[in-house]
């Protein structure tokens, strides 16, 4: 890796009221290479790269691009000066068409001010053609599924021909093989001579995509390393800054009697079609499958989310019929969402409101008034017993790092005394660290005799933490596999019979 | 193929159909029901579908237009405006009060300026309209204020500006009247008649200015950016969206719209005082709500904003035609309007699970 650098960012310095974001990170990108950024959440990737795209104003430090010093103070000035970005977060109108999304902010012109549609249309076929993403350039981007819509933004950003193109985390909602066709693109991008950041927990694709890894803690820099030397170990041991000797924890539970009894579920207005599976007592049952396989809509149609369109559901033999969250909530169900933001949290109250609110009428002195002290006193359980850290009950959640988010959520569920839990991805988008606290709370909620089924894209995970594996596939289940006997192989392929 | 499964096939497909239709007589549920009151009132009142009735109909929905085309891109925004019928005041107040007519200098509020051109006032009432919309604009990008509580402001703000307005010069408080004759021929001279109906010239301003705005949301960078300002305010910064610039365009061009609804109100009431254009945002968000300019932001079309005013005169004056109607029902009837319109919009937009 020879060349001088394309980009070099020295001695970046970021401070939020309170916090030290940034202190000191240097990060040094050559040309035609792929410069991997890890971390553990809240570890100041993000924050670095809003930094050089202009989102954030740096305190101090300097940015020298091509050879130039540069400071954008929008991202408008960025991208016109050669940094493209990916965002974490899916940035887009969502009303508006594929090709409106693709041009914003620079739509080509006749006469300055009048956008040629014809123009549009065209460009974005050829981009479209380059990249062999296929995507109609007039469909109305909320009618995509979200692996399409990332595919489009991706588009977006390479059409920049920007000479540095940050990846913030762009796999989280594609699929295997959109992921293959994500990295021809970047080996491509590559062979041009572009600098490539890229940021991902995923260690695999790091060590297979990357040339270079900067590694960061806590807002510092801790180590660049070429990824040919590196291990996924080191790197869990350089962003954890301490070893992990295990990525799960000793499993002792031991599945009892059925306690779940699911026939034949079908959704009304969604693809699940008759998943029929039991759960047992003390039991860790996992759900695997490609994004868009059903593997949401099982639990979802069980807690009463969705609609369901037929299906029984038997809870210790007694018939249950689980039509509204509410109705399953006193069923003794919980159901820990997918998307945490969106659907799990109340960003802007503080800890102990999202700790109470699946719980309130427990908190009633004379049946109208809440007793503060009572919800206090659940709330400091709750912290204790889930190692949430936080400096307060009264701080808003959303100023928590994902695990610790994370927690206050089951820490709300088990307020509620469920029998079944019914969990969503619940270690999506946590740093390693916490991920292994995620696990043993799952692994001790079992041991207590609870009936855990769970979630996840990562297939490793459900082979440390189930004790069987429903596997999904086009709306139905495809198979049921014993997490001891199983390899990931045999369960992609399961994963992979209805498509 | 077997008998059965062939049988299958049919009844699926009937029932594709039947949800088909269903979906569409929901979708359009406003447009037909507004289509069988219309027939309804023709039919009980024969005079509804008369010449003089239709033309009246059309005059009064290009009266309305302009500011209802202003107030749809506020409602793109996720936004709204509160001060357009004050503004529409002030502008009808001082479009009237320059063209005075000459010929009675006692009443004339400003007796040192004689008449002047038609198309100095224009521009000049299009520009006060917008440097108010400007500043609502301002408010909203800058401070990231509700649009709702910045316009409620200014709607204050306004009706002062217009109180003092009306008593300056020799007008003390009087209401502005005595146009001159180049004004309102302009405005309300006839275009061509039907019969011996004449259809006013503001209509044919109202066909101008719906094309004008039609260009600018669908064919210019403004337009597309502030949909995707609407739809997502983010993405547009992150793709380099002035979002500042296009949120203050937004609200001045809407300001602009106001001030020329204010220059053929003007004429149009030809007595204006510090009433006029009240409560005129109302009836022009109503519309906008109707023609299906979403407050989910992002969406909308200028078609809609021109079948929503339609729709709701269509209805006021087909209401003032029924025999023995009570007039006080008139604002329950739009009430019940607008809440259908907008359940219906929501419908749209809401995925079942």
């Amino acid at each position: 890796m020879e060349g001088t650098a394309l980009l070099e960012m020295r001695g970046i310095s970021k401070e939020f009221p309170g916090v030290k974001a940034l202190d000191n990170v240097s990060l040094t990108v050559r040309p035609g290479t792929v410069h991997a950024l890890m971390g553990e959440n809240g570890a100041g990737k993000s924050t670095l790269m809003k930094c050089l795209f202009g989102i954030y104003s740096k305190d101090s430090g300097t940015i020298v691009l091509d050879g130039k010093e540069v400071d954008f103070k929008s991202s408008k000035e960025a991208l016109e000066n050669g940094v493209a970005m990916v965002h974490q977060e899916l940035n887009q109108a969502l009303t508006r068409s594929v090709q409106d999304n693709l041009w914003l902010g620079r739509y080509p012109t006749v006469g300055g001010i009048m956008v040629s549609e014809g123009a549009m249309r065209k460009k974005t076929r050829e981009i479209f053609n380059d990249l062999a993403v296929e995507v109609d350039p007039s469909a109305i981007m909320r009618t995509l599924p979200v692996s399409k819509r990332q595919m489009v933004e991706i588009a977006k950003a390479v059409s920049y021909h920007s000479k540095v193109i940050v990846f913030d985390e762009p796999t989280s909602s594609l699929t295997e093989t959109e992921v293959e066709h994500l990295f021809r693109i970047i080996n491509m991008l590559r062979d041009q001579g572009c600098g490539i950041i890229y940021i991902s927990h995923k260690m695999e694709e790091i060590l297979r995509i990357s040339d270079e890894v900067t590694i960061m803690r806590d807002g510092t820099w801790v180590a660049t390393r070429p990824a040919k030397d590196l291990t996924m170990e080191e790197i869990i041991k350089l962003m954890v800054g301490r070893e992990l000797t295990n990525r799960f924890p000793p499993k002792n539970n031991e599945p009892g009697e059925v306690i779940l009894d699911v026939e034949h579920l079908s959704g009304k207005y969604t693809r699940l079609k008759d998943a029929s599976f039991q759960l047992r007592k003390g039991e860790v049952l996992g759900i695997a499958g490609l994004d868009g396989s059903g593997r949401t809509e099982v639990l979802e149609n069980l807690f009463g989310a969705m609609t369901k369109e037929s299906g029984t559901i038997r809870l210790h033999g007694r018939e249950i019929h689980n039509r509204s969250p509410r109705e399953s909530i006193k069923n003794g169900f919980a159901l820990l969402t997918e998307e945490r933001r969106a659907t799990g949290i109340f960003g802007i109250r503080d800890i102990r409101e999202n700790t109470v609110i699946s719980n309130l009428k427990n908190y009633l002195v004379g049946g109208i008034c809440l007793s503060n002290k009572k919800m206090a006193e659940d709330t400091a359980w709750s912290i204790q017993a889930m190692h949430i850290k936080t400096p307060s009950q009264s701080t808003q959640i959303r100023s928590l790092s994902g695990g610790n988010q994370q927690k206050v959520i089951i820490g709300r569920w088990l307020l509620t005394k469920p029998e079944v839990l019914l969990l969503d991805e619940p270690t999506r988008g946590i740093d390693v660290g916490a991920k292994y606290e995620i696990y043993q709370l799952i692994l001790n909620l079992a041991e207590e005799g609870k009936g855990v089924i769970m979630v996840s894209s990562e297939m490793p995970e459900l082979l440390g933490v189930c004790d069987r594996i429903l596997v999904m596939s086009g709306g139905r289940v495809a198979g049921e596999v014993d997490s001891k006997n199983t390899s990931q192989e045999e369960i992609l392929t399961l994963a992979a019979k209805y498509v | 193929m077997s008998q059965e499964s062939k049988q299958l096939q049919e009844t699926a497909r009937k029932a594709v159909d039947i949800k088909n239709v269903g979906n569409f007589v929901l979708n359009n549920a406003l447009i037909i029901l507004m289509v069988i009151a219309a027939i309804y009132i023709a039919i009980i009142n024969p005079n509804f579908l008369t010449t003089g009735s239709i033309i009246n109909i059309i005059s009064q929905t290009a009266a309305y237009l302009p500011a209802a085309l202003g107030i749809g891109g506020c409602i793109v925004l996720t936004g709204t405006d509160l001060s357009a019928g004050r503004i529409v005041g002030l502008t009808a107040c001082i479009s009237a009060s320059l063209l005075q007519s000459t010929l009675n200098m006692a009443n004339k509020m400003w007796p040192e300026i004689g008449a002047l051109p038609v198309f100095v006032v224009i521009p000049l009432v299009m520009l006060v309209g917008a440097a108010i919309g400007a500043f609502n604009g301002f408010f909203v990008a800058k401070f990231k204020l509700h649009p709702f509580i910045v316009t409620l402001g200014t709607q204050l703000i306004v009706y002062t500006m217009l109180l003092i307005y009306v008593t300056l010069g020799n007008n003390n408080g009087m209401a502005i009247a005595n146009l001159d004759k180049s004004y309102t021929d302009f405005v309300k001279g006839p275009l061509f008649s039907v019969g011996d109906i004449a259809v006013p010239r503001y209509v044919l301003y109202a066909v101008i200015l719906t094309a004008i705005m039609w260009f600018i949301w669908n064919k210019t960078t403004f337009g597309k950016n502030m949909f995707a300002l609407g739809s997502n305010e983010e993405a547009a910064k992150v793709s380099g969206v002035n979002v500042f610039a296009t949120t203050v365009l937004v609200f001045a061009l809407a300001g602009a719209m106001y001030g020329f609804t204010g220059f053929i109100e003007g004429a149009r009431v030809a007595s204006n005082t510090a009433n006029t254009g009240f409560n005129y945002e109302l009836d022009a968000i109503a519309a906008c709500v109707i023609g299906g300019v979403s407050f989910v932001g992002g969406i909308g079309k200028i078609s809609g904003i021109v079948i929503g005013v339609l729709m709701l005169r269509l209805i006021f004056i087909g209401l003032n035609m029924i025999p023995g109607m009570n007039q006080n029902f008139f604002y329950l009837i739009k009430g019940a309007i607008i809440l259908f319109a907008c359940a219906l919009d929501m419908r749209k937009y809401l995925t079942k699970k």
